[in-house]
């Protein structure tokens, strides 16, 4: 069966593989679905349980970075933010959320105790309680750092579910592309520069005023975390049956970032966000939305592009490239390696 | 347009303005009609680097230029010529003990042998080897002058890689304890070998950053030997669109010859300072290329008063002669053909089955370079149709 490898793990290809493979062949119809509600048979932000009046939504993620510390956040702030968001992407509001430290023996305590008052700070700020978790230590060396586990359980009036998008829908990106992705890149290769700030934040003041204007008009939400917005729209375009047509020159990615991107070989597309959204909207309302956005302080936000019946002669997400040219959005595969010259 | 921005960004945006490229290709496609009404049915121009053959697809190039000229890979990948057993010495050296430097896309390179259940250095570093990933040789020189482990580095490139080697080591900044497994190749030869092996090929892209190094001079045998017409490039879209319709204006107009079109950085005798360390330091020697064989004088090889950093000489191994040369593919994978322009990716039983950017079993699946690997990343594996 081969090794685990990185790549396995990198939210592309091999970690839908993997997943498929690894576990959804292995549950009985029942177990991965829930009448009315979403279960493991469309995989999404989060689950939802139907309850009267709404679902109670809820999802789970382990969050690992190095460096811990980075520009713009740290482990804590991304374990909290990054459950909140995937909750709100389903539509729901966050109430609580439980979590899981592991910690490696050794570590600087001040440097756990840093982590986990700033995942406990942006919790405070949302006004979600954390209700429950679990500390343990592993000894030196079997783990590298710090490793947090959060659990998130929010309340949706109605999901805003992927598999909703219809042709004709605009896809709009609500900030900057990559941001998060390069930071962390930037720090790995020990780049000095204040050029790369990751924009992990939680959604909340984005997603719950864009609920309640537009609930029938936002048919997706999505936060490109790993994988990036390539694999965001793939998964898009798979599970609504659609073709999704991006224009390169509508992108919003800063230019460091596509210098660093260049500089290293990589498609600033397969880059995380860590808060940023991808909104599939009905073209109708899709210009309001975005002066909501900007409004709500997303001046970046705009259209990228559109949701298209699907045609055969098409692949699932195109892009129209800058020179007028198109080529298909492949899904991010393998892990990503510097190139030479 | 609008422009705006620093002087990098608005360079880029010049050389990437989709009203500039449909006027390029207006004239592509009036050439084109000339040569069809001439009776010529395709014109297949090979772009000899890996990085026009990302720039090719990236940018969607194929999609706008009329059917019947086709853009081809070519040799230009330097992980991907690698002969396995370079690697194959590599993972050996550092499964004895030796620490191993390499780039981050040779530190994946599968070998066609096993050593010890180890395919790559990778594997070699699941398996508890010290292997060491770098971004340059110097980086390299610089940690292995801190211990005193023997030490070697996988030493692959062209010409534009190369000299760093040869300044490194004409400079005494390379300690005792650091050998190189010398893998450098150049690039003209394998153009000829390619040519003449294709055999259609009406025209050439020319490497840019090979000839800011030795001068587009090189390239001259390309028109005078075989006339096909030659344009040096650069590497954004707007270059290689200004290249593809140089090329079908010299076929248009009879009138073959070598032509600069990536004049901001190349010359035609190139960097004479780089060109004299190169040969300070090396020999030009017959040379074996991944999936291909041995081809006459397209290697570097370390010079008699260098030889105390030559890894093979310093570990009592050998280089394989011509003779003892044998294919170095897996099985079923066709990356020789893919090399010389002569089968596509999409040609390949593996490509994207067994053989992925994941888990890649061909040489050219694995480096950002590599044709197969661009295909697979970027979406060439079908052209997309006209998008209404």
């Amino acid at each position: 069966m081969g090794k685990v490898s990185l790549a396995h793990g990198s939210g592309g290809v091999e970690t839908s593989l993997l997943f498929r493979q690894l576990i959804l062949n292995h549950l009985p119809d029942w177990m991965k679905t829930l009448n009315n509600g979403l279960g493991l048979d469309f995989p999404d932000d989060s689950a939802a349980i139907p309850v009267p009046g709404g679902y109670v939504v809820t999802t789970i993620d382990s969050y690992t970075v190095s460096p811990i510390f980075f520009p713009g956040g740290d482990l804590g702030k991304l374990a909290a933010a990054g459950t909140l968001n995937d909750i709100l992407m389903l539509g729901g509001k966050p109430v609580a959320v439980l979590d899981a430290i592991v910690v490696e023996e050794g570590t600087d305590m001040a440097d756990l105790y840093r982590v986990v008052n700033s995942m406990i700070s942006v919790l405070r700020e949302e006004g979600v309680r954390l209700m429950g978790g679990d500390i343990k230590v592993m000894p030196s060396r079997q783990l590298d750092g710090i490793l947090i586990t959060t659990s998130g359980i929010g309340f949706a009036s109605k999901l805003i579910v992927d598999k909703n998008i219809k042709p004709g829908d605009k896809i709009i990106i609500t900030g900057n592309i990559g941001d998060h992705g390069a930071a962390i890149l930037a720090a790995q290769q020990k780049i000095q520069t204040d050029e790369f700030r990751s924009d992990v934040a939680p959604l909340t003041r984005l997603m719950i005023p864009l609920i309640e204007s537009f609930s029938d008009s936002i048919h997706a939400a999505r936060d490109p975390t790993r994988g990036g917005v390539a694999m965001a729209l793939n998964d898009w375009a798979r599970s609504s049956d659609t073709t999704i047509v991006i224009y390169e020159s509508e992108l919003p990615i800063r230019e460091p970032v596509v210098n660093l991107c260049e500089m290293m070989g990589i498609d600033p597309l397969s880059l995380a966000s860590e808060g940023t959204a991808l909104l599939a909207v009905h073209p109708d309302q899709a210009d309001q939305v975005i002066s909501l956005l900007h409004e709500l302080g997303y001046r970046e936000a705009k259209a990228i592009g559109e949701a298209r019946e699907k045609t055969s002669s098409l692949g699932l997400v195109v892009l129209k490239t800058v020179i007028g040219g198109a080529r298909i959005l492949e899904p991010p595969s393998g892990e990503i390696v510097p190139r030479i010259c | 347009m609008e422009y705006s921005g620093d002087l990098r960004t608005l360079t880029k945006t010049v050389f990437r303005d989709g009203v500039l490229a449909s006027e390029i290709v207006k004239l592509i496609r009036g050439y084109w009609d000339l040569l069809r009404s001439n009776g010529i049915e395709e014109v297949k121009i090979m772009n000899f680097c890996g990085t026009h053959e990302y720039t090719s697809t990236h940018y969607g190039i194929r999609s706008i230029l009329p059917r019947g000229v086709t853009l081809i890979a070519g040799p230009g990948c330097p992980v991907c010529i690698t002969p396995s057993f370079y690697v194959e010495s590599a993972v050996k050296l550092a499964l004895e003990g030796l620490t191993v430097y390499t780039y981050g896309d040779s530190y994946r390179l599968p070998a066609v042998k096993e050593i010890e259940g180890c395919k790559s250095l990778s594997d070699a570093r699941m398996m508890g080897a010290d292997v060491r990933v770098v971004y340059s040789f110097l980086d390299a020189a610089k940690d292995a002058a801190k211990h005193t482990n023997p030490s070697t580095f996988l030493a692959v490139g062209f010409e534009t890689t190369c000299p760093a080697y040869a300044s490194a080591l004409a400079s005494g900044l390379v300690p005792n304890n650091l050998t190189l497994i010398m893998a450098g190749r150049l690039t003209p030869p394998a153009a000829r070998f390619a040519v003449e092996r294709v055999g259609t090929v009406s025209g050439v892209i020319a490497p840019g950053h090979v000839s800011t190094i030795t001068g587009a001079g090189v390239w001259r045998f390309l028109p005078e030997e075989y006339r096909i017409p030659t344009v040096v490039a650069g590497f954004e879209p707007i270059d290689v669109l200004i290249a593809v319709a140089l090329i079908l204006r010299q076929m248009v107009e009879g009138d073959t010859r070598l032509m600069i079109e990536y004049s901001r950085t190349v010359t035609m005798e190139g960097n004479t300072r780089a060109k004299r360390v190169l040969s300070q330091v090396f020999d030009i020697v017959d040379a074996a290329w991944r999936g291909i064989g041995f081809i006459e004088n397209s290697g570097y090889a370390l010079k008699e008063n260098f030889r105390e950093h030559d890894a093979f000489e310093q570990n009592g191994m050998k280089e394989p002669s011509w003779e003892e040369w044998s294919h170095d593919l897996l099985p079923g994978c066709i990356c020789g053909q893919v090399i010389l322009g002569a089968a596509k990716p999409t040609d390949c039983r593996l490509f994207m089955k067994g053989c992925t950017p994941g888990t890649p079993y061909g040489p050219c699946m694995v480096s950002a370079e590599g044709a197969c690997s661009i295909w697979a990343r970027m979406g060439g594996r079908e052209a997309v149709a006209e998008v209404p």
